[in-house]
């Protein structure tokens, strides 16, 4: 899933702060799994942003809507009806939905409240960890099942660095060492010999290197 | 062995010499003096002298630049090279530049993590690593070609190095990966500092095994402490290096004032022990901002005088 | 918890069982936590996390339930009104 968490407060406040009524959107997919942008933390924001408001004297009425998804047409049409009503838009979806929201309503400002951070998995409950930068030309094959672009900090291809130390990686002893998880794994299933495979230059042009991706399907584009 | 490149440091290993390599840091600043100075110090007791690159990730004058002053001084230079801050298209320019001076000497190297340095906020590049440089460089030098395919006008004649760690985890794979260098071309090696003597001979016990001492050439680093403080930092607080309790405690068991001269006696008798190693062909004595060392270390060492090959 | 604060509450705290004897086993010890994140985020809008604190009693233990309400109006009272309240009426007063 895409993984995020809330921008401070006072970054959102900052955004909003000559508004008098604003419509906060939550999104049901990833960042309600991970407790950034779904209908509580919609909640929980328009209770705080209210508060906020109250303190200085002023006040600010909030709508709090939570779609299905924020990536697809559908449900974002489900706003259009009402989105003219606010001043400004507060998108708690990751950066996909904030922009797809925008690019639909050209009219109205929309901020984003979370920082999308990365696209990982939930380690055990309240601990998120990255496993994918979409190189766009999966190596997993080569490397046992675990990823050096993103779990290696120097993402090398034929790792590990000097710097490994006790399976931990030399930019900070919390962080797992992606190359002693590729030895560990590799010896686990009896293919340690793989390791001298050399991996070869990669393509970096699936990678956002190559300028903005898109990928077409034409059986299934009306 | 023949030499493929006109590099003394390779004429010196082929020759059957154990050869002596010292490095250089350059300033934090644009004095290409500081450079020549040290260079001065060191030139009659070594065969090549290294040029870090932003060593810890800290900005300092180029490699480049540095290499071409002690050529311009009649000196040899080895380039060191991190792919951390230039993509493939820099990397390439720039070893071509190098041999344009006649610099016939690359370490090849993917470079420490930018959060050490004074730039944490910065991107990196690591659009190759370093194994893949040791590709490329060898690419260019015996193919003549680019590796986008073109051909080069005129190949690099480089002498192709990259660094070892033999005490970095895990163990198992820390001779692997030296055939995996030397898989991709590499022809001489420059190790981490040595100051767990077993353990490094194990290491080279294993090198010998696969005959890997026999693909390569192996230069044993090794760096004096200046104090019994620098070697527990060392010890504690740089990656993937070992230094034994007994080592630290050589150190802070003599006086303040007599443990430089303690840092200088574990060099030597360092070196002189990794003299009978089988597989190791000569050292590369880092003495970091204690350039002046050098000499002394070379000469208690018994490399003294340096051998003289055109 | 955020909504008592937002109708203009003072202070709030939140009651749960001793910890370790949950009758849904570590339910008070979640809301321990959630109770820590409302603090925080009450310290980041200004209305101030003070106002807000989890106790863990007995079920039985009535003595104890009035003490901690005493000690929580001490505090609150320490803190003042709800900011919340005295910005809304100034502005009616002017
Ligand atoms: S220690 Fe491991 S994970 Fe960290 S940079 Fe080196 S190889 Fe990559």
């Amino acid at each position: 899933m895409i993984v995020a968490e809330r921008k401070p407060i006072d970054e959102i406040i900052g955004f909003v702060k000559n508004c008098k009524k604003i419509l906060l959107v939550g999104c049901n997919e990833c960042v309600t799994v991970c407790y950034a942008g779904g209908k509580k933390e919609v909640g929980v924001l328009a209770s705080a942003l209210k508060m906020a408001f109250m303190k200085e004297g002023k006040e600010l009425e909030v709508e709090e809507v939570t779609l299905e998804r924020q990536c697809d047409h559908e449900y974002l049409e489900e706003i259009r009806n009402i989105i003219d009503q606010y001043e400004a838009v507060i998108s708690l979806a990751c950066g996909v939905g904030v922009q797809f929201l925008a690019e639909k309503y050209l009219t109205t400002p929309v901020f984003p409240g979370l920082n999308t951070s990365f696209m990982g998995v939930t380690e055990e409950s309240g601990v998120w960890s990255e496993r994918c930068q979409g190189c766009g030309q999966c190596i997993l094959g080569q490397t046992a099942g675990i990823c050096p672009i993103s779990r290696c900090a120097k993402r090398l291809l034929n790792g590990p660095c000097g710097g490994s130390t006790d399976g931990k990686c030399e930019i900070n002893k919390e962080l797992d060492c992606a190359w002693q998880l590729i030895i560990d794994r590799l010896k686990e299933l009896g293919r340690l010999e793989d390791y001298e495979k050399l991996i070869p230059i990669k393509d970096w042009s699936t990678e956002r290197a190559g300028g903005p991706r898109k990928i077409v399907r034409e059986d299934l584009k009306s | 062995m023949n030499t493929k490149t006109p590099s003394r440091l390779e004429k010196i290993l082929a020759a059957g010499h154990l050869a002596v390599t010292s490095e250089c840091g350059p300033p934090r600043g644009s004095n290409g003096d500081a450079i020549t100075k040290k260079a001065e110090m060191i030139k009659d007791y070594v065969d090549a002298i290294n040029i870090t690159d932003n060593q810890t990730s800290v900005t300092r004058l180029c490699s480049l630049a540095s290499v071409i002053h002690l050529k311009l001084m009649g000196l040899e230079p080895v380039l060191q090279m991190v792919t951390r801050d230039r993509n493939r298209i820099a990397l390439q320019s720039d070893i071509l530049g190098a041999a344009s001076f006649g610099i016939n000497n690359i370490l090849c190297l993917s470079g420490d993590h930018q959060s050490f340095g004074d730039n944490p906020q910065g991107q990196n590049v690591f659009d190759i690593d370093s194994i893949q440089l040791i590709q490329t460089v060898r690419l260019m030098r015996d193919e003549g070609k680019f590796l986008g395919g073109d051909d080069i006008d005129q190949p690099p004649k480089m002498f192709v190095g990259a660094a070892a760690n033999p005490f970095a985890d895990p163990f198992e794979i820390r001779v692997p990966r030296l055939a995996k260098k030397i898989a991709a071309g590499v022809e001489f090696i420059q190790t981490q500092c040595i100051y767990n003597l077993e353990k490094f001979e194990l290491w080279m016990k294993q090198v010998r095994d696969r005959g890997l001492h026999e693909k390569v050439y192996i230069l044993a680093g090794v760096t004096p402490f200046k104090s019994a403080g620098m070697a527990k930092y060392m010890k504690n607080r740089v990656p993937g290096m070992d230094v034994p309790d007994e080592v630290v405690k050589r150190m802070s068991d003599v006086p303040k004032e007599k443990q430089p001269e303690e840092g200088i006696n574990i060099c030597v008798e360092s070196i002189q022990r990794l003299k009978e190693v089988e597989g190791v062909r000569g050292f590369h004595v880092m003495a970091i901002e204690w350039e002046e060392k050098v000499p002394e270390i070379v000469e208690r060492s018994g490399l003294y005088p340096r051998p003289k090959i055109e | 918890m955020m909504v008592a604060f937002q109708k203009g509450a003072d202070g709030v705290y939140v009651v749960g069982c001793l910890e370790g004897e949950c009758h849904f086993l570590t339910g008070n010890l979640r809301a321990k936590k959630k109770v820590e994140y409302a603090k925080k985020l009450l310290d980041e809008i200004g209305v101030g996390g003070e106002r807000l604190a989890m106790y863990n009693i007995a079920a039985s233990d009535g003595p104890r339930f009035a003490e901690v309400a005493r000690e929580m109006h001490e505090k609150i009272k320490a803190q003042g009104p709800n900011p919340i309240k005295g910005a809304t009426l100034n502005k009616k007063a002017a």
